[in-house]
């Protein structure tokens, strides 16, 4: 019998505050444990929380990034559960009334486009960190408080490749928006994964098992393609599968059963009494759509359409955006936006980091960490944009040899010159003119006999020989076509 | 419900209380009267009744997003029943 | 003896340079010395610090200043449920061993602010769970009056303080009457602003949406100024109230001619004692007397009030007190691993009423439960409050009796929850409907002398109303200024 895999995923984003949901500590990773707490956040006798509003503004914005309706009525829930990561032993969220559902992610995959739909998009706060030693385990609440956001798909995914391509483009997504820095490294994504297999073309789900706290996509990736591998198998053995949580142990690249917490499915969420519901108003919801971003995928298909670039070069400009938004400045003024592209990808890409590099090798040295260098960004340029326009248009016509445009790319990066200006500098102008270019074959042919004689003799290969001499006499100006064609009428006369 | 139905120990369990059987005796008891007593909460006409909440009606009491020094870490754990490391020290978790 | 002032008189004598701070300060110390053996309305208090805090304010005086602080120079004590920066912190309970308060509770700082000597920490029922102090974990506080009762509860500590003037005024909590049900039963006045009206934030919560801080003084001016010095906007606290706070104290006088006083005839019940029944007859033709007109109004879901209460007040405990977990504070009582450690620490931690409550709370949260018990009690709440805001359209204000009984005798209840929880009827229903009250003495029974109290029930934020009839009803009468016998 041929089964077919149901994926959903539940995933938790970090937003990206100043200050924490509830108070005013520090909303930022890496701090020596339990420094970024307070009364409000370690859950000390007698404290209350009062709503982050800005938390609460990422929250709408990721909803109209996510496609989702922004709830007019919001609250705010208490769900009960004992662990010692959890400073109230309560998780503050958002149960029955969440500020954002029903929307939908979409992005490429097989070649086509995706969608994936978005349940739901709640509120609620981050826990502490458990710490596991030999002999017993230590708590540290700097990241207790801090504003999470869980995104829930619904079971759109029929695959652990397709459910890679999902979470990337949601973090794209995330990133662009300015919502979270989403940084998997500082633990600012995880995800539960649910998933459940079937006999192809039976309606009703198998039973859905879940994979807790993944916090890499490859690891995601990885752990559903075992997962489905493993219950089709069991299946096929004639097995039961029953609900069930279960781990990811990256190293042996298996999944193993959790010892599920008694609590698991009590716990008796109630509105929380010390948190007002959230309205929001029509001026505020306007400022919130402000701030709404073109979206990676739209931003890629523009790039394609409006500037003709290959998907390859778009997406580039996708996920470099600063340097696809300079791309786009220079490409609104010039005539031939693909060549704009293959001169910003393939030259000034390399020269500003190269240029970076530099600099920030030297006040590394002066023993500046990375987040104190001051580094260039693309507004800083030595030229103007309209120099690459210029540069583009040289060489198009012919103006110049594609080898002196090198130079004078290389020349304006360093000098800000304009390109006209070096070319007259450094007289790199193309010689086109006959006359200046008979000449030269002429003592080219008499200074190598031989090779004109090879020609002579058939041997194609020795004009390109003497063409190279040619353009080495002209020290690199002489247009090589019109000096090939001259070499050839006169040797084989 | 039937209010005598009351299952202390998985009640308990869940509010992480450890009763002796006396108390988890006594409290059956108790609680069976005072659920009882509760029972005529039934009586009462809601159909149609919005749920209070809260005492006093407010919407969108939020803070703005501004950081204010945080406690230091000795301040942290002084009240702490065990610390290591600058961490609150517990039995070991397992899974 | 200056333990015996007003806040009113102390704070002019202070004034005047008649007397010192210090010699105030010294007077409650001397007095708590002399008599709270017997009571044991204190915890704890440090006497060094609290005389080291009336120096403070007498070098402010002799340096000509604080004429701007209307509480300079006032000693108060505090119940020890509401966390003031350096103090021990127990709530009444053995659970919170040795903890020690990093922060202080936004009243305080108020308090602190107008210049008030915050000390000392008032016995109370553990975790404010209680109607006779006698959950306490460190011991019964006795009655005044009649040291062989219950001074009631949950703040018994701070009413009974008051009575027996070992402070000038003290602070307690009220969830379902645990301010007004003592001050009834200690002959103080004792007051429940409407909720939101003082910040929560530094309260240790019972229930949060009923619980309110509120004052214990030995007038009902002195309640007007504390207060006002308390009340306000809290950005610590999202239920605070955005009202302007009035000058509560300079409303006080010109009478009550003309406002009418409701008379809620599901108030008039079996049950309650005949010399307290009397008692409030009494006080209601006094005010029919000054001027008041009566009304009988109609608070028809009165009967579903207790019931409601328990199930809102102990749902929402069972998630406060989750926090006491032997993890980042608590006595902790080891166990192999986390699960086995909470149980232990909070089954030795916490007292029997306390996990009676947090077990009805839990339960009546849990699957396939809630419905029935939180959400139905819910939408009887919103009933209870239709009720009284349908009668303030036709009063200003309800009276009833504060309690059914006097003061009774420690142990008498102790064995039946239920029967202890009935005793709050009268006092229940303005925490679930959010409105403010006070209860102040009007009169006592013959044998033995046990202070009766009369409960003003206002609007929400109506305080101006009810304490400028509770300050005429004081004025016309003597109640007020009857001392308990102390040996
Ligand atoms: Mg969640
Ligand atoms: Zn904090």
């Amino acid at each position: 019998m041929e089964y077919e895999a149901v994926i959903g995923l539940e995933t938790h984003v970090q937003l990206k505050t100043k200050s924490k949901m509830w108070c005013g500590c520090a909303n930022v990773f890496g701090a020596p444990p339990n420094t970024n707490v307070c009364p409000v956040c370690l859950g000390f006798p007698g404290v209350l929380p009062v709503a982050n509003e800005e938390a609460m503004r990422l929250t709408a914005l990721t909803g109209l990034l996510l496609n989702c309706t922004i709830s007019r009525y919001a609250k705010f829930d208490r769900k009960n559960y004992f662990y010692p990561d959890a400073s109230k032993n309560y998780q503050v969220t958002q149960y029955d009334k969440p500020s954002t559902a029903n929307g939908y992610v979409e992005f490429e995959f097989n070649g086509g486009s995706s969608r994936v739909r978005i349940t739901r998009a709640h509120l609620e706060e981050d826990v502490g960190k458990n710490i596991h030693f030999e002999r017993n385990s230590g708590v540290d609440f700097n990241r207790a408080g801090v504003p999470l956001l869980e995104i829930v798909s619904e079971p759109d995914i029929t695959s652990a490749e397709m459910a890679y391509e999902y979470l990337n483009a949601l973090k794209d997504i995330l990133i662009y928006g300015g919502v979270s820095d989403a940084d998997m490294e500082k633990g600012m994504v995880r995800c539960d994964v649910n998933v459940s297999v079937r006999p192809k073309g039976q309606a009703e789900l198998g039973a859905k098992i879940e994979i807790k706290n993944m916090n890499s996509f490859s690891g995601v990736r990885r752990a559903a393609e075992y997962e489905i591998a493993r219950q089709i198998d069991v299946l096929k053995k004639g097995g039961q599968l029953i609900q069930s949580t279960r781990r990811w142990d990256d190293d042996a690249g298996i999944t193993d059963e959790m010892r599920t917490k008694e609590h698991a499915h009590d716990y008796r969420y109630f509105p929380e009494p010390d948190l007002m519901p959230f309205e929001p108003t029509e001026k505020w919801l306007e400022l919130v759509s402000a701030r709404v971003v073109e979206l990676p995928l739209a931003r890629k298909r523009r790039f394609m359409r409006d500037y003709q670039l290959p998907a390859s070069d778009a997406q580039t400009f996708v996920w470099d955006a600063a340097l696809g938004n300079y791309f786009e400045g220079v490409a609104k003024q010039s005539k031939n936006p693909k060549a704009v592209a293959n001169w910003v990808i393939n030259n000034l890409r390399a020269k500003f980091a190269e240029a970076n590099e530099k600099l920030a090798a030297d006040q590394a040295a002066l023993g500046l960490a990375r987040e104190d260098m001051i580094l260039l960004t693309l507004a800083e340029l030595k030229f103007k944009p309209e120099a690459l326009v210029e540069l583009t248009a040289l060489v198009e016509a012919k103006t110049i040899s594609s080898s002196a445009a090198q130079q004078v790319f290389a020349e304006m990066f360093e000098t800000g010159k304009s390109p006209g200006a070096i070319v007259q500098e450094k007289g790199l102008a193309q010689v086109s003119d006959t006359g200046a270019i008979e000449k030269l074959c002429d003592e080219v042919i008499t200074a190598n006999p031989g090779p004109a004689a090879d020609f002579k003799a058939g041997k194609g290969a020795a004009l390109n020989f003497l063409k190279g001499q040619v353009m080495k006499l002209s020290k690199g100006k002489a247009n090589p076509a019109v000096a090939g064609e001259i070499l050839e009428r006169k040797l084989k006369s | 419900m039937a209010a005598a139905e009351i299952d202390v120990k998985y009640v308990a369990h869940l509010a992480r209380i450890a009763l002796s059987p006396e108390e988890e005796q006594k409290l059956g008891s108790q609680l069976g009267n005072i659920l009882g007593y509760i029972e005529k909460l039934n009586q009462a006409d809601v159909s149609g009744v919005e749920p209070t909440a809260h005492a006093f009606p407010l919407v969108n009491v939020t803070r703005p997003d501004e950081t204010r020094p945080s406690m230091s870490n000795e301040d942290a754990l002084r009240n702490a029943p065990a610390q290591a490391n600058g961490l609150f020290i517990v039995p070991k978790i397992v899974e | 003896m200056l333990n015996q002032l007003t806040i009113s008189e102390l704070t002019a004598k202070l004034a005047k340079r008649e007397v010192t701070a210090r010699e105030a300060m010294q007077a409650c110390l001397d007095q708590i010395q002399r008599v709270d053996k017997q009571i044991h309305a204190f915890l704890s208090y440090d006497a060094a610090d609290a005389l080291a805090q009336a120096d403070a304010v007498d070098k402010v005086r002799v340096n000509g200043g604080g004429a701007d602080l209307p509480l300079l120079g006032v000693p108060i004590a505090v119940k020890d449920v509401l966390a003031v920066k350096g103090q021990p912190l127990n709530c009444g309970s053995k659970i919170l061993g040795k903890f020690v308060s990093p922060y202080d509770a936004t009243a305080i700082q108020k308090l602190k602010a107008a210049g008030a000597i915050i000390f000392g920490r008032l016995n109370m029922d553990e975790f404010a769970m209680g109607s006779s102090t006698e959950n306490s974990a460190f011991g019964v506080t006795h009655n005044p009056w009649d040291t062989a009762r219950i001074p009631g509860g949950s703040s018994g500590g701070s009413a009974a303080a008051v009575a027996a003037d070992e402070c000038i005024a003290t602070l307690g909590t009220d969830t379902g009457g645990s301010i007004r049900q003592p001050a009834a039963l200690c002959g103080v006045v004792g007051m429940k602003p409407s909720y939101g009206r003082i910040s929560r934030y530094g309260l240790v919560a019972f229930a949060s949406s009923l619980d309110q801080i509120g004052p214990f003084t030995k007038t009902v001016r002195d309640a007007a100024v504390l207060l006002e010095a308390m009340s306000g906007i809290d950005h610590c606290d999202s239920t605070s109230v955005p009202q302007p706070v009035p000058n509560y104290a300079g409303k006080l006088e010109g009478g009550i001619k003309g406002l009418k006083l409701g008379l809620p005839k599901e108030y008039m019940i079996g049950g309650v004692d005949p010399e307290v029944k009397q008692a409030v007859d009494a006080a209601v033709k006094q005010l029919e007397k000054l001027g008041a007109e009566i009304i009988e109004v109609s608070l028809p879901h009165t009967d579903y009030a207790v019931a409601t209460y328990y199930i809102i007040a102990t749902a929402e405990a069972s998630a406060n007190l989750a926090r006491f977990d032997g993890v980042r504070y608590c006595a902790r009582v080891e166990g192999h691993d986390p699960i086995e450690m909470y149980g232990k620490t909070r089954g030795a931690g916490f007292g029997a009423e306390v996990k009676r409550r947090i077990i009805l709370g839990t339960y009546v949260l849990s699957s396939g439960y809630y419905d029935a018990y939180y959400l139905r009690a819910q939408k009887v709440r919103t009933l209870i409050r239709n009720d009284f805001l349908k009668a303030f359209e036709k009063v200003d204000a309800i009276v009833t009796p504060t309690t059914p009984t006097a003061a009774f005798k420690i142990g008498e209840k102790s064995d039946d929850p239920l029967q202890m929880y009935l005793s709050d009827i009268f006092t229940i229903s303005c925490n679930l409907a959010g409105i403010c009250g006070l209860s102040l003495p009007c009169g006592f029974t013959k044998s033995p002398k046990l202070p009766i109290g009369l409960q003003l029930l206002g609007k929400p934020f109506g305080e101006e109303t009810i304490l400028k009839i509770a300050h005429t009803y004081e004025q016309s009468t003597s109640w007020h200024a009857e001392k308990p016998a102390l040996g």
